[in-house]
């Protein structure tokens, strides 16, 4: 496995990175490589940047009037902060699930149908359900919906509704998903179901995970990066961090002597 | 160590400091109640009597001498026909005075409404086959008849200071037992104009106007106040001009409306010329009046929604025009609604500012556009309540549950589409 890692092409590349919210300094200089058809995995105390580092892979950070940020971050090789880059392009190709789950208040039909109406995938009304139900199955959610598509998203159980948002994401045809803490609001059994569907769709895009449970990055991701006060520590094979870490800061995260 | 019995003190006084507030809670409430229910008894108790008009019947020939002595059936010649003369031999034939007798026949006369002869030149106009024959005709009374019968005069007041002599009594007693005299409702009150007389004085013009002036509003304000929202909202750069500015819509919901009718007066009346008392300036003050509710109502609704649903939105791919209006705008509409509401019907009830660009004005036509010349509720009871007529009094309190009703059908509107709108997240 890790000769099929270091030879994939990196997918997303930060080069440099610093983002700042007014005058707090959020991240400093980081570097970073992220391999595609993998799930990496950002762990670190909370307020250490990994969200943040995050949201500027998909451009959410401008929805944040005080952020500033300076570097680059490279899709493909392709800067995704040129000028020429269309935010709205850039996140049906970089897909995101947040820590809640949240359904938008209509069916679950519509909520997964928005995203390929939005961008005009769909050519009829007969390929817009085909995407639905496969995006559905993709992220093994039709099976228990199949019946009431017509039904409220926000009717479904926590986890349900989080696989549902899961699924709203993969419907645009994402080549990369971000996932802000999927299953903190969940429970254990939802949130097994999750990781196992992370692991399935790892064959098909690149995922990054920020979570605040060793155990659940360790069990999903095969890169781990250690976030520490707005600097990246330290990032490599999950294996190798989680048995022989480098860093004297891992260290004492991943054994539980702070955060 | 603290056991059991060590707090009991402080649960004591606790519990009575709750008990207090429960009861100040309850005592607001019931305060607020008690003052509602009086208000709402001294209205209708006052104005319930207005929805009826006494009316007298009374065999009327339609003589076709003074009718239409040519037989031209013209309609100008039945317009301007004599006919007073008509009701006044009715009425003297009826009750069997001489001609010759002058003040009986003035005191006979003073039974009947002012209007009599325009209701019998109504019924020829709709039905010109009537000429020529008898026909028993339910004129209005006017407006001592009908105090009389609703008890607003009394009769044991000595008959020099009473408003209705005797032999007025004797007549209007004889009409009773012979079943000539009907109350019914009154649809003039919802039909007519300014009148000087209360009991053919309506509503109409007051309705039109106001309705008129909703118009306006909900067409200028609503549009302009919803706009303006969504851009401070979301879109407008955080920055001191954005606050300024918001400070200012702040401001503005807080001016007394007077001070908007004095804006309307130089600028929609004096600096553009519009016509004075129009249900279009009226409309525009109270647009320029209700326009700082709706932004501020429409600013909470949408900054109440879930940050979550807007980043779902964004996350997925979609614009930020897509995100306001697929997701953040129909979640609002509920909010939006209330304020709006709310501002309509405060507009509704807005007097100040109307008196100040001439809509208080004695108007018996109908507008036929927003251009004319108009009145709006609140000012119809502005100018009936300082009348000195009896007939008047009972039609302010008729025109204030018109009002109410009104306003009350509005929140019930707005109710109904909040419920209808609203959804769970």
């Amino acid at each position: 496995m890790d000769q099929k890692l270091a030879n994939s092409m990196p997918r997303i590349l930060a080069h440099d990175v610093n983002i700042y919210y007014g005058e707090k300094h959020a991240i400093k200089n980081l570097s970073v490589e992220i391999p595609d058809r993998a799930v990496s995995a950002f762990i670190g105390p909370s307020g250490c940047g990994k969200s943040t580092f995050l949201r500027s892979i998909n451009r959410m950070n401008d929805t944040i009037a005080s952020c500033r940020m300076t570097g680059e971050v490279l899709l493909d090789g392709k800067s995704i902060y040129a000028p020429d880059v269309d935010v709205v392009q850039l996140r049906s190709h970089v897909g995101m699930v947040f820590q809640k789950p949240n359904p938008f208040p209509k069916s679950i039909f519509e909520n997964v149908a928005y995203g390929p109406r939005i961008h005009g995938l769909a050519k009829n009304k007969t390929d817009l359900e085909e995407m639905v139900v496969n995006s559905l199955k993709k992220a093994s959610l039709f099976e228990e919906v199949k019946d009431r598509l017509n039904a409220s998203g926000t009717g479904l159980s926590g986890g349900q509704q989080q696989r549902l948002c899961i699924a709203r994401a993969i419907a645009v045809n994402p080549e990369v998903i971000l996932m802000d803490e999927p299953c903190s609001a969940l429970d254990p059994i939802a949130t097994a179901r999750i990781e196992e569907l992370i692991d399935e769709l790892k064959q098909n895009y690149c995922i990054i995970i920020v979570t605040h449970s060793m155990q659940q990055a360790a069990r999903v991701s095969q890169r781990t990066a250690f976030f520490h006060l707005g600097t990246l520590v330290e990032y490599g094979e999950t294996n190798d961090i989680f048995t022989s870490p480098k860093d004297k800061r891992t260290q004492d995260y991943i054994t539980g002597r702070f955060g | 160590m603290s056991d059991i019995n060590t707090i009991s003190p402080h649960l004591k006084k606790r519990r009575r400091a709750e008990w207090l507030f429960r009861a100040y809670g309850l005592a607001a409430i019931i305060f607020c109640f008690l003052a509602v229910a009086v208000l709402f008894t001294s209205i209708i108790s006052k104005g319930y009597t207005a929805f009826r008009q006494t009316h007298i019947t009374l065999p009327v020939n339609f003589d076709a001498s003074i009718i239409d002595p040519d037989g031209t059936k013209n309609v100008d010649t039945l317009m301007a026909a004599d006919y007073q003369q008509l009701v006044k031999k009715a009425l003297l034939d009826k009750l069997q005075i001489k001609p010759e007798d002058k003040p009986t026949r003035k005191r006979a006369m003073d039974l009947l409404s002012h209007s009599a002869d325009t209701e019998l030149r109504d019924l020829i106009i709709a039905n010109p086959a009537i000429i020529g024959k008898t026909q028993d005709v339910s004129l209005t009374a006017s407006d001592n008849v009908d105090a009389v019968l609703k008890g607003t005069i009394d009769r044991t007041v000595p008959e020099a200071d009473r408003q209705i002599s005797d032999q007025q009594l004797a007549w209007i007693d004889q009409f009773s037992k012979d079943g000539k005299i009907t109350k019914d409702f009154n649809t003039k009150l919802f039909t007519a104009g300014a009148s000087s007389q209360p009991e053919t004085a309506g509503l109409w013009v007051a309705i039109l106007g106001s309705f008129y002036m909703m118009l306006t509003v909900i067409l200028i304000a609503v549009p302009l106040g919803i706009a303006a929202a969504i851009y401070l909202e979301e879109f407008a750069p955080k920055n001191r001009i954005t606050d300024f500015i918001e400070v200012n819509v702040n401001n503005l919901a807080a001016v007394p409306s007077i001070v908007f009718g004095l804006l309307g007066l130089a600028i929609f009346i004096n600096g553009f010329g519009l016509p004075r008392s129009a249900s279009l300036v009226g409309g525009l003050v109270l647009s320029l009046m209700t326009l700082p509710t709706i932004i501020i109502a429409t600013r909470a609704a949408l900054g109440s929604i879930p940050p979550s649903i807007k980043e779902a939105a964004l996350g997925v791919g979609a614009s930020k025009m897509q995100m306001i209006f697929h997701h953040a705008l129909p979640l609002a509409v509920p909010g939006i609604l209330t304020g709006t509401i709310i501002g309509l019907v405060r507009a509704l009830g807005e007097t100040a500012p109307l008196l100040m660009i001439g809509m208080v004005a004695f108007i018996v036509d109908p507008p036929k556009s927003i251009l004319e010349p108009a009145t709006a509720l609140p000012i119809q009871i502005y100018m009936w309540a300082t009348s000195a007529e009896r007939g008047f009094s009972e039609r302010t309190g008729a025109a204030t549950i018109v009002l109410l009703l009104f306003s009350f059908v509005m929140n019930a509107g707005a109710i109904y589409l909040r419920r209808k709108f609203e959804r769970r997240w």
